[in-house]
């Protein structure tokens, strides 16, 4: 059954774009008036140097600044001309001012997104148990270890815990990829259930053993706020070249000075810092944070928790994924594709008698049977109904065996022994029956055997079914150069069988944790970077070794201990969403680095003729903006060194749109854009500011 | 500029690269501890020395290890030249009797001629003894030379090595490089020259007498065996004080045409070398074409501005306004022009004419080249380290915009590189411009200077751009021989050669220790066009963006000057 499979054949590149673009038309616009006024505020009390010197460019240019202010209020003093003086310090503080107000927003924006999502999770409740025996709903996040939760039939058990009093029968194929429920019960080794798990029948009361979520959010909270973010190693390594650079411009400046006099021009300290702050990298310097953070911020409403920024940016670099077999390109229930009647047995007669027997199973199995019984006899749900006189036999771990009597009629649905126990003395099968029974385990599927009393029907092949899209995405990662890799505990001709119908690049066959384990460092010792997602609790070590690792948040508390990333949603593509996003990080600082640097050109051209085709009028030829005057051409430089920053803002806080084509396509288009557009651009923008201020 | 200038050149460029070519491969082979031909005869040679000193050919060592030797190495070569320059008086082969060098010049000297800088403070024949010439100075244009390609070894084995802690042996590929590619070398090119007519001989200075009844003392010396090692080892230090434009040093165009392309060669070569050891041959292609074109660029920038002469010149009548002066007629513009841009390509230093004479653009290719840290092919080994670094700023920028931790031939860049190819690249422009600084506000520094104005400026940028990136060549006009220039140049000389191997090294050290990351379709290749146009496009910049100021207010307002009729 592969329901939707064709029909959304090329559904997900869209989807994620328009999830994405959904998603900020949810969030208030960049510039929404009640983040605004904080960020405003955050503004000034950013200047603190204190805080500032974690950001080294601009500390540089404060210290500048407070220079240029001295000798502004110095010369009010004395008496002598001010005011150019005044308006070059002036825009040397609004330069800061800027881009303290960019990284305020993108806090800002993170925190808000934060707390939304503490609101939208504390939606999903749990019964708590008081201490007066009285019980109370509450949000299942503010679950503290020790509290006792009532869980009933078709409820998600909300934390990890154990059983102290009921028994159940628990569906924890999210957890475990095993299909079929589990019975869990108090007392014993069986008593342990894990938070996300569905209880399908029974009433138990669970001792909560973990703080579930609370602190992930916690830790995105940090990582949204600039004064605890801790800086990933790309960023640092960035922050180095620039101020690498800086130094250099300080050096260029200084040396300017003796230079320009050995030449007999004089040049006052407050051009020579405004040289400086026009060549220093302040664009990429002041966006730099807020790019970080914005790009948590990002992930945040891909509703995917990152518990460090470093495995958000290491996963632009991962080229093996390990993917579970189970709930991740399949749907981990096992779904009926097939009847396969005995001999002499009508196929509708089979389909009927096992869409009777699954009426009352309210398992996913059962509920596949029905829809597959009712396709072949061609009926519609309204049509199916059980005969008055139905008496329903419930599935239990003992006898492994489900049915109906109605009448006289026994039909009754299970494991091949199960039902051959029931229908034959000596436990055996019909030769032709068990043959199919053994085909259908081979290749992988579970057979199901269903007998009306001492007939046998025939057999129900129950087959994993990939999910629907799963192999668009997965080609997906192909075109990125990610290698896909299956993880199975299935044989492996079943696990052949999936992976050619998904398209998956490799797998492994008969995995166990061990295996996993070493394969991942495997792939690493050869230089890969693997990234995985997982859930269950053995997957912790592999989630440990592995570089980005991605816990469900329905997973086991190991398995998100393990990981450095929850995905809120429990949908483990989301891995795309979140190499999306740690790329889009990376190529926003690279592209206004870029800016940043081939701005320069226009602005020594505005500058060095400002400063000394006075003396030398033949240097009037680099004069090629045909700036006003001196001032102006000094001033102009300066504003639009400022003005650029705000102006950049929504591109540091959205990101630079990742496109998914090659490195090479990629690289060509960022830098025609960012490179030669950063040449050209501070030529219109400085000629029209000095346009502008001639006319003032 | 005409077309047989430009055939010239390109010949040139065609028949260097043809060479170093095949050369480039056999150095691979050497510094992979592999068979070449010359293997049977230098092996044992080179095992006796190995034996000798105690050194373990297995043992291999990290960076520290390697730099830690390589910096004894050079304070004992350090001390070792200075000494022989202040007693050279008390020791034989001094025919002439020079008495001990000055102090502050044997200092200047001495760290010039360790760092492969050669810059020259002194006249060599009125200086030094023959002794001097030979086992101190031509000695440290051998090791001088192999320790820079060392180190570049090394830096080539931190990308191509796995979680390995070590990045070679410094003796053995010190020892290697000297035996089997320098040497042999060396003694070919210098029986060519001696067959030419440089000199080689032990004997004392010649007495001639003129026509006029006068007596001329010709000096002479063991010339041939240091002009094949100065110009192969991108050393550039003449054994007269005219360096190659003295024709006992440089007598025929055949020897002109020969001791280019022995300066060009080696640095070529490298490439080569690279592109085989990091078994990616078009990685070493794609460095050579982007140094190529800046090469071009410069020679035929220079080239222009050179034939178009002096309008003072051309005004006044005189030689159609061809500039001669400064050049030795039987040399010429061009090979004059080309050999310039080369010199300072490659950090070699050797002059054929006086550069300070050329018209200001020329001028302003050559500190260019310089002040870039000559990454233009360069110095033997520190040139492509240079180019390197270049190359690891460029893909951690292009790293960045394709959304990837940025990688340079499967090694991921970090802070750590970032760090070290920062200090690597800029050092030696912060030491240029603070040296140049002091120097044009303090007395000492402006009373040396013969020319004032923008020329001044150029002079005294030109002195520190060619010892801060121990390229050697002087601008003439500036009478360094000073107690402030000789301090100043010969730190600036040390500054410009450790702090681009010190970091290499790290670099290298950093790297080695790193997984290898495959390729895959998502890697961005660095052997593409795209690359090598943003790798010059980088070079460009940085050097533009740091250079700007002074250089308009020396060479290019000298330029707009000179038009409008002012000279220096």
């Amino acid at each position: 059954m592969q329901e939707g499979h064709s029909n959304e054949k090329s559904a997900w590149q869209p989807a994620t774009f328009k999830r994405s673009t959904a998603l900020r038309k949810k969030t208030e616009s960049i510039w929404d008036p009640a983040l605004i006024k904080p960020a405003l505020r955050a503004s000034f009390t950013k200047l603190n140097p204190r805080t500032l010197w974690k950001n080294p460019v601009m500390f540089i240019v404060e210290i500048v600044s407070v220079m240029t202010t001295l000798i502004t209020i110095k010369n009010i003093f004395i008496h002598h001309p001010f005011w150019f003086d005044f308006q070059i310090s002036l825009w040397l503080w609004l330069t800061i001012l800027f881009a303290n107000f960019g990284e305020a927003l993108a806090e800002g924006r993170g925190k808000a997104q934060s707390d939304s999502l503490k609101a939208m999770r504390s939606q999903t409740y749990a019964v708590k148990i008081l201490e007066n025996g009285q019980t109370e709903k509450i949000p299942s996040l503010s679950l503290k270890k020790g509290d006792k939760v009532l869980v009933e039939k078709d409820d998600l058990i909300p934390g990890d815990g154990e059983i102290i009093e009921g028994v159940a029968l628990v569906d924890e194929s999210a957890m475990t990829g095993e299909s079929a429920p589990v019975v869990r019960e108090s007392g014993g080794d069986k008593s342990g259930v894990t938070g996300g798990t569905k209880v399908l029948s029974g009433r138990i009361v669970v001792k909560i053993t973990t703080n579930p979520g609370e602190s992930f959010l916690d830790q995105m909270i940090a990582m949204v706020e600039s004064a605890k973010r801790q800086k990933t190693p790309n960023e640092i390594a960035l922050e180095i070249m620039l101020v690498a650079m800086s130094i250099v411009f300080i050096v260029v400046c200084a040396t300017l000075l003796p230079f320009a006099k050995y030449m007999s021009v004089n040049v006052g300290i407050p051009v020579l810092v405004a040289l400086l702050v026009c060549l220093m990298p302040t664009t990429i310097g002041g966006l730099l944070p807020a790019i970080g953070i914005a790009g948590m911020d990002r992930l945040l409403r891909c509703n995917v928790i990152a518990l460090s920024g470093r495995a958000v940016e290491a996963s632009g670099d991962v080229n093996v994924v390990l993917l579970d077999k189970t709930g991740t390109i399949t749907l981990g229930n096992r779904m009926a594709s097939e009847f396969l009647p005995a001999e002499g047995v009508d196929i509708k007669n089979l389909a009927e008698s096992a869409m009777l027997a699954s009426l009352a199973d309210d398992t996913p199995e059962g509920r596949s049977i029905v829809a597959l019984a009712k396709t072949i006899l061609g009926k519609r749900g309204g049509e199916i109904q059980a005969p008055e006189s139905s008496e329903f036999i419930a599935f239990t771990a003992e006898t492994r065996i489900s049915g109906v009597n109605i009448g006289k009629r026994m039909i009754r649905k299970g494991a091949s022994d199960a039902i051959a126990g029931t229908v034959r003395e000596d436990g055996s099968l019909p030769e032709d029956i068990q043959q199919v029974v053994d085909q259908v385990a081979r290749e992988g599927s579970t057979p199901l055997v269903v007998s009306d009393g001492n007939q046998i029907l025939g057999v129900v092949r129950l087959k994993d079914t990939l999910k629907t899209g799963i192999k668009e995405r997965l080609s997906y990662l192909r075109g990125m150069g990610i290698k896909s890799v299956m993880i199975t505990g299935d044989n492996p001709l079943t696990a052949a069988t999936i992976a050619a119908e998904a398209g998956i690049d490799d797998f492994v066959a008969r995995c166990t944790p061990e295996m996993k384990l070493e394969k991942i460092r495997k792939w690493q010792s050869d230089g890969n970077l693997v990234a995985m997602i997982g859930d269950g609790t053995n997957d912790a070590p592999a989630l440990a070794q592995a570089d980005v690792a991605v816990a469900m948040n329905a997973g086991t508390q190991a398995a998100r201990e393990a990981a450095n990333m929850v995905d809120l949603d429990s949908n483990p593509t989301k891995l795309l969403d979140i190499v999306e996003v740690g790329k889009q990080i990376l190529i926003t600082r690279g592209a206004i680095t870029t800016f940043s640097i081939t701005n320069d050109v226009a602005k020594y051209f505005a500058i060095i003729p400002a400063v000394f085709a006075a003396k030398y009028p033949a240097l009037n030829i680099l004069n090629i903006m045909k700036l006003n005057t001196p001032e102006s051409a000094i001033i102009s430089a300066i504003i639009f060194n400022a003005i650029v920053i705000p102006m950049l803002i929504p591109l540091a806080l959205r990101g630079v749109r990742y496109r998914f084509t090659s490195a090479a396509a990629l690289l060509e288009m960022n830098l025609l854009i960012y490179g030669l557009g950063g040449i050209l651009f501070p030529f219109l923008g400085i000629k029209l500011i000095d346009m502008l201020l001639h006319i003032l | 500029m005409t077309p047989t200038n430009l055939a010239g050149i390109l010949l040139f460029l065609i028949i260097t690269t043809l060479l170093a070519y095949p050369l480039g491969e056999y150095m691979a082979l050497v510094f992979t501890d592999q068979k070449t031909f010359l293997t049977p005869v230098v092996q044992p040679v080179e095992n006796v020395f190995y034996r000798i000193c105690g050194i373990d050919e297995k043992q291999e060592m990290s960076w520290k290890t390697y730099a830690f030797c390589l910096l004894l190495f050079s304070l004992v070569s350090l001390i070792g030249l200075f000494l022989i320059q202040i007693l050279q008086g008390h020791l034989p082969f001094n025919p002439e009797k020079f008495k001990g060098v000055k102090w502050d010049l044997s200092f200047n000297t001495a760290v010039s001629f360790m760092t492969n800088t050669n810059w020259q403070n002194y006249a060599g024949e009125t200086t030094m003894s023959y002794f001097t010439q030979m086992l101190g100075l031509t000695v440290q244009n051998f090791v001088s030379a192999a320790a820079g390609i060392a180190v570049l070894i090394a830096m080539i084995r931190g990308f191509i090595r796995k979680t390995s802690n070590t990045i070679g042996n410094f003796w053995i590929d010190l020892t290697r490089c000297t035996l089997y590619v320098f040497l042999p070398l060396s003694i070919i090119l210098a029986l060519i020259l001696v067959s030419q007519g440089v000199v080689q001989t032990l004997g004392p200075y010649v007495k001639a007498h003129t026509l006029e009844g006068k007596t001329q003392t010709i000096a002479v010396g063991p010339a041939a065996s240091q002009i094949a090692i100065k110009q192969l080892g991108t050393n550039g230090g003449g054994f007269f004080n005219a360096n190659s434009a003295h024709p006992y040093e440089n007598p025929t165009t055949f020897t002109t045409f020969l001791e280019l392309l022995s300066e060009f060669l080696i640095p070529v070569a490298l490439v080569f070398t690279y592109g085989a050891m990091v078994k990616e041959r078009k990685q070493g292609w794609a460095v050579y074409w982007a140094m190529m074109a800046l090469c071009l660029v410069g020679i035929l920038t220079a080239l222009y501005f050179e034939t178009q002469g002096n309008p003072i010149l051309k005004k006044a009548g005189v030689a159609h306004g061809t500039n001669m002066e400064g050049k030795e007629v039987r040399i010429g513009v061009m090979p004059s022009v080309l050999w310039s841009v080369i010199t300072t390509d490659t950090s070699t230093g050797a002059v054929d004419s006086m550069h300070d004479s050329m018209t200001p653009i020329p001028g302003l290719i050559q500190i260019f080249n310089m002040a870039i840290g000559e990454a233009i092919f360069g110095g033997v080994g520190s040139g492509l380290m240079m180019m390197i670094f270049y190359a690891l700023i460029t893909m951690f920028i292009a790293g960045l915009m394709i959304g990837r931790t940025p990688e340079f031939l499967g090694k991921k860049l970090g802070p750590y590189e970032m760090i070290m190819t920062s200090v690597g690249l800029l050092s030696s422009p912060i030491t240029l411009l603070i040296f140049s600084a002091i120097a044009i506000s303090l007395p000492a520094g402006l009373s040396a200077l013969t020319n004032h104005g923008p020329h001044g400026l150029s002079e005294i940028l030109y002195a520190y751009a060619s010892t801060a990136n121990n390229n050697g060549s002087a601008f003439a006009g500036l009478n360094s021989n000073t107690l402030f220039y000789n301090l100043t140049l010969g730190f600036a000389m040390l500054i410009g050669r450790f702090t681009t191997l010190i970091p290499g090294l790290a670099v290298a050290g950093s790297l080695a220790k790193k997984r290898l990351t495959p390729a895959t379709t998502a890697t961005l290749r660095s052997d593409t066009l795209l690359f090598v146009v943003m790798l010059i496009s980088v070079v460009i910049v940085v050097g533009a963006l740091t250079f700007l100021p002074p250089l308009t207010l020396g060479p290019f307002l000298e330029q707009l000057m000179m038009h409008a009729g002012r000279t220096f």
